[in-house]
């Protein structure tokens, strides 16, 4: 597999920041427009995929030292602690609010605690998929 | 929230803390942050024994699970407080004891107050919980922390073997209680005590009554060592001491009784009651009393005797049950006697037994045994260990002035009172109590003088032990100080705690033998003048101190009776039977093989889908509803998915191979666009790329694909679980389209996913909103996979031994695929 790499290895290198990028475009989007954190997540695990495959794992894992475990374990803690949070405010679990606020420069803006939540799925998504690819891929 | 539901929180919080003030406060031993917990505990509990002294009880509910009847409800009343006192008071003894117990340097003390705080909470959870089910839970959690305190040096086998063993038998008796909760619910259609006492002729005329009475039994039994269920405690001694100081003699091990003790209301005044509690209870007390005396090892002797104690408080209980037979009435007053003496001699117990066992543990830490084979002469070299065994062994023997003498006395009037009842078939069996009671006597007097003068008095035998014994550092004398005072205070003013917690306890078990308003009036006396009881304990001096002197004449005989061991072989072999078989059975369809895992799935679906669709009538649906016309983009995409399908069929390489099914995939993207549905299409294309570069990266590892040796048979039964797959799959789709019977919940969501979720898109606002709870788990599931895939194939390696393919340990499905693997 170590034909074509040139162009391929070249392309990564751009593809991958636009398909990262647009995977967190479609993450924050999700709650008005198609998109969310499982797909954002997927998305951007499709990235990190890209990379990987273009320049191999060593390399990767020396650039980005991420374990993936341990993201998919803070993933999981933000989901759970926005449903605990809900206690503070004396409402049953994973109970979700919104509200509009005038922030500067975006304007009036949507606040929602689902994208808290959704941050949660996002990254717990990216965290599964990449430890199972990575699992698989590293084993001799 | 009061502030008992916060005290039984806040040892569970406290936990969280422990760990970091081990690692960033070295200096200091642990112990000492952990000892204000209890010692604040008690004096919460402390500040409400006033309130309820005259019999009254004190309720806070706190909503749990309303929906299924589950409240986390505090209920105190004497017997729950009376627990909870020993359960924080013994509590602060033994956390100051180990702080001088368990070096800094070396334990991972960290790790032992953690459990023994989660004990603490759940304790005093059990005791304090009037609902059922919050009550079985903290009950289990007890048996939990037990395992993980006997586990303590997890890394010798005996603690882990006593660990299991615990473990197994308190946990079986556990789900056996579970399901006598279930049935009282049934019966009852409440979970709180205090209900089902209120509704009492709703249980008692009920068929299951006897059922579920055995099986809270079991419970009750289990936790309490009872016959035959004690073997577990013996073996639970390879806990650190303070752990058996607290959990195994005067806690834990008490939770049976306080169950039992609680429910005498709800079950108290049958004879099926009475028997099973005060016939187990003697068997209990002579067979532990008899085996205490063989023993040589000092915690194995108290391990005995705790197992006799209890038995012995458990036969008081069960007499004392008779009184609610006997109703409001003079004769009922008679025979409370015995459940006096049971409270009475559960708080005797717990310090004088506390005492012992710290006593044990010092020898154990200055000598380096607790063989008394070993031991002797020690009484010189420490005075204060000596003085301390002596009065907590009297005690026990029961002798006067200690406690143990006092309730001992009302032990045999109660059992001489028994011989008295004419209920129960207890006319003819009757005398025999008094005589069991008596010989277990005896014989719990020989194995305390064992104690306290084969280690303290005779021959010094230094030379056979590794260290130079001298006296234990102040602080570990403190708390056997403390208890064995207590066993002199309580000894010489036991009315001190017969008005404040005897009198409420036994209003708390009795509440239907009292008139309104009235209380129990407890006395408890040392000179009844030359009574039969007085003359009994004399008999018991003179033959048990006869018998020891002998000792050395008659111990051989013990080699001679069939071992006890039996019941521990039957445990034994029964244990390693069901794992054989049990793994047997699993490797019989665990093959390692994913095409055989697959025809699981698949069977299953197919037989299961299949049969509903047939037995329900729901194939009538089909034509019956309107079905959209198949546009030409729709046949299509339709023909390409089907043709990639069937080519796949055929592919050689395993390249094609992927490609082929990739694009089947990408197909059921196509569909979802064309149904607009945008997020399932984005999803299936993300996940469609994604596998299939999982794909690509394990290529290299995967064999070559290559035309496998398979029998028709083989092949004939792929096709006919394809074919049924499909037909299963496509009957449901038209059936499922067919038929709308109810409104689609789709509208709601659609009507209310701006206004309630904020969200203009649907999915999103369900995946995170409406259905939030779904995804948690879902990516919480996930999760677990991904670390379980890691697990095996990470750890696999480690499995395999150097020298080859032979796996270490037991061959796991992942050994298996990977040896496939290889061979192929």
């Amino acid at each position: 597999m170590k034909i074509n790499d040139v162009i391929f290895q070249t392309a990564a290198k751009f593809v991958t920041f636009i398909i990262f990028t647009f995977s967190f475009f479609i993450f924050m989007a999700g709650h008005n427009a198609p998109g969310g954190g499982f797909i954002g997540g997927l998305m951007g695990a499709g990235a990190l995929v890209l990379v990987t495959l273009a320049f191999g794992m060593k390399l990767v894992r020396a650039v980005l030292p991420v374990n993936y475990r341990i993201l998919t374990a803070v993933g999981l803690m933000i989901a759970t602690l926005t449903g605990i949070g809900s206690f503070v405010f004396d409402v049953p679990f994973l109970s979700h609010t919104f509200g509009y606020y005038d922030l500067p420069i975006l304007g009036e803006t949507e606040l929602a605690t689902a994208t808290i939540f959704d941050l949660g799925v996002y990254l717990t998504v990216i965290g599964i998929t990449m430890s199972i690819i990575l699992t698989i891929g590293e084993d001799e | 929230m009061s502030l008992l539901h916060i005290a039984i929180v806040i040892p569970f919080t406290y936990t969280i803390l422990v760990p970091f003030l081990r690692k960033y406060i070295r200096q200091a031993h642990t112990g000492w942050f952990v000892l204000p917990v209890p010692v604040s505990l008690f004096f919460v509990v402390v500040s409400y024994v006033d309130d309820i002294r005259g019999g009254e009880a004190i309720e806070y509910s706190l909503p749990w699970i309303p929906s299924m009847d589950v409240h986390f409800t505090v209920y105190a009343d004497g017997l729950s407080m009376l627990f909870a006192l020993l359960i924080t008071g013994i509590g602060a003894l033994v956390v100051l004891y180990s702080i001088f117990y368990l070096s800094k340097l070396t334990e991972a003390i960290h790790r032992f107050y953690v459990y023994l705080l989660m004990f603490m909470g759940a304790m005093l959870g059990v005791v304090l919980s009037d609902n059922l089910i919050v009550l079985y839970g903290f009950w289990e959690l007890t048996s939990i922390s037990s395992f993980l305190l006997i586990a303590f040096w997890y890394k010798r086998e005996k603690s882990r073997y006593g660990a299991q063993k615990s473990m197994l038998i308190t946990m079986f008796g556990g789900f056996a209680m579970l399901a006598g909760f279930v049935l009282l619910y049934l019966m009852s259609g409440t979970f709180s005590i205090r209900e089902i006492i209120a509704k009492l002729d709703l249980v008692s005329s009920h068929a299951l009554f006897l059922p579920t009475m055995i099986l809270v039994l079991l419970g009750a039994f289990t936790k309490s060592a009872q016959f035959p269920f004690h073997i577990w405690l013996p073996d639970a001694m390879e806990a650190p001491t303070p752990v058996s100081a607290y959990l195994h003699s005067a806690t834990m091990v008490k939770a049976g009784i306080y169950l039992v003790a609680r429910l005498t209301p709800i079950f108290g005044g049958s004879a099926e009651w009475f028997w099973f509690i005060s016939g187990i209870g003697l068997i209990t007390l002579i067979w532990g009393s008899i085996s205490a005396v063989k023993q040589t090892d000092l915690k194995a002797i108290l391990a005995f005797s705790t197992i006799s104690q209890l038995g012995l408080i458990m036969s008081l209980i069960g007499l004392g049950s008779a009184a609610i037979y006997y109703g409001y009435s003079g004769q009922s007053e008679y025979y409370t006697l015995a459940m006096t003496a049971a409270v009475f001699h559960l708080i005797n117990h717990a310090t004088f037994k506390g005492a012992l066992f710290m006593v044990a543990g010092i020898v154990d830490h200055e000598t380096g045994t607790r063989d008394i084979r070993k031991l002797g002469g020690l009484a010189s070299l420490m005075p204060i260990t000596f003085t301390c065994a002596l009065i907590g062994s009297l005690s026990m023997a029961g002798l006067p002035p200690f406690n143990g003498f006092l309730s001992k006395e009302m032990f045999f009037t109660g059992m001489l009172r028994a011989a008295e009842m004419d209920v129960f078939s207890m006319d003819t069996w009757g005398v025999l109590f008094p005589v069991i009671a008596w010989i277990a006597s005896v014989f719990t007097f020989i194995y305390s003088f064992i104690f306290v003068f084969r280690t303290f008095t005779g021959k010094k035998k230094l030379d056979q032990l590794t260290t130079i014994p001298h006296e234990a550092p102040l602080g570990m004398l403190l708390s056997p100080a403390v208890l064995v005072s207590l066993v002199i205070i309580f000894g010489l003013f036991p009315d001190i705690l017969s008005f404040s917690l005897i009198e409420p306890a036994l209003s708390a078990i009795y509440p239907s033998i009292m008139a309104a308003g009235d209380r129990f009036h407890v006395q408890i006396a040392f000179w009844h003048g030359l009574t039969m009881e007085l003359i009994m304990t004399i008999g018991v001096v003179i033959i048990g101190g006869a018998l020891f002197l002998a000792l050395r004449r008659w111990i051989g005989w013990y080699g001679r009776i069939p071992r006890k061991l039996a019941l521990n072989a039957l445990y034994d072999g029964g244990l390693t039977g069901i794992e054989r078989l049990s793994s047997r059975v699993t490797r019989s369809y665990m093959t390692g093989s994913v095409r055989d895992y697959l025809v699981y799935i698949f069977g299953f679906m197919i037989l299961v889908v299949g049969f509903l669709l047939l037995r329900t009538g729901a194939l009538d649906f089909i034509g019956h509803g309107s079905y959209a016309n198949i546009t030409l983009y729709e046949a299509l995409l339709a023909g390409v998915t089907m043709m990639a399908a069937i080519a796949a069929l055929f592919a050689r390489d395993r390249l094609i191979l992927i490609i082929l099914v990739g694009s089947v995939g990408y197909m059921a993207t196509l569909f979802f666009v064309l149904f607009r549905a945008p997020d399932l299409a984005l999803t299936q294309m993300i996940v469609e790329t994604v596998s299939v570069s999982l794909f690509l990266l394990c290529f290299y590892h995967l064999p070559k694909l290559k035309k496998e040796m398979s029998t028709t048979y083989f092949r004939l039964g792929n096709l006919l679980i394809s074919i049924g797959v499909g037909l299963v799959v496509m009957i449901t789709a038209l059936c499922a389209s067919g038929a709308r019977l109810f409104d689609s919940i789709a509208d709601y969501y659609v009507a209310n996913s701006h206004d309630l979720g904020g969200g203009n898109n649907v999915v999103n606002v369900i995946l995170v909103d409406f259905r939030g709870f779904d995804t948690m788990l879902e990516i919480t599931v996930l999760g677990i996979a991904s670390l379980g895939i890691y697990a095996m194939i990470k750890l696999r390696s480690d499995m395999l031994s150097p020298l080859g393919r032979q796996p270490v340990g037991r061959s796991y499905p992942s050994t298996s695929l990977r040896r496939k693997r290889d061979e192929d």
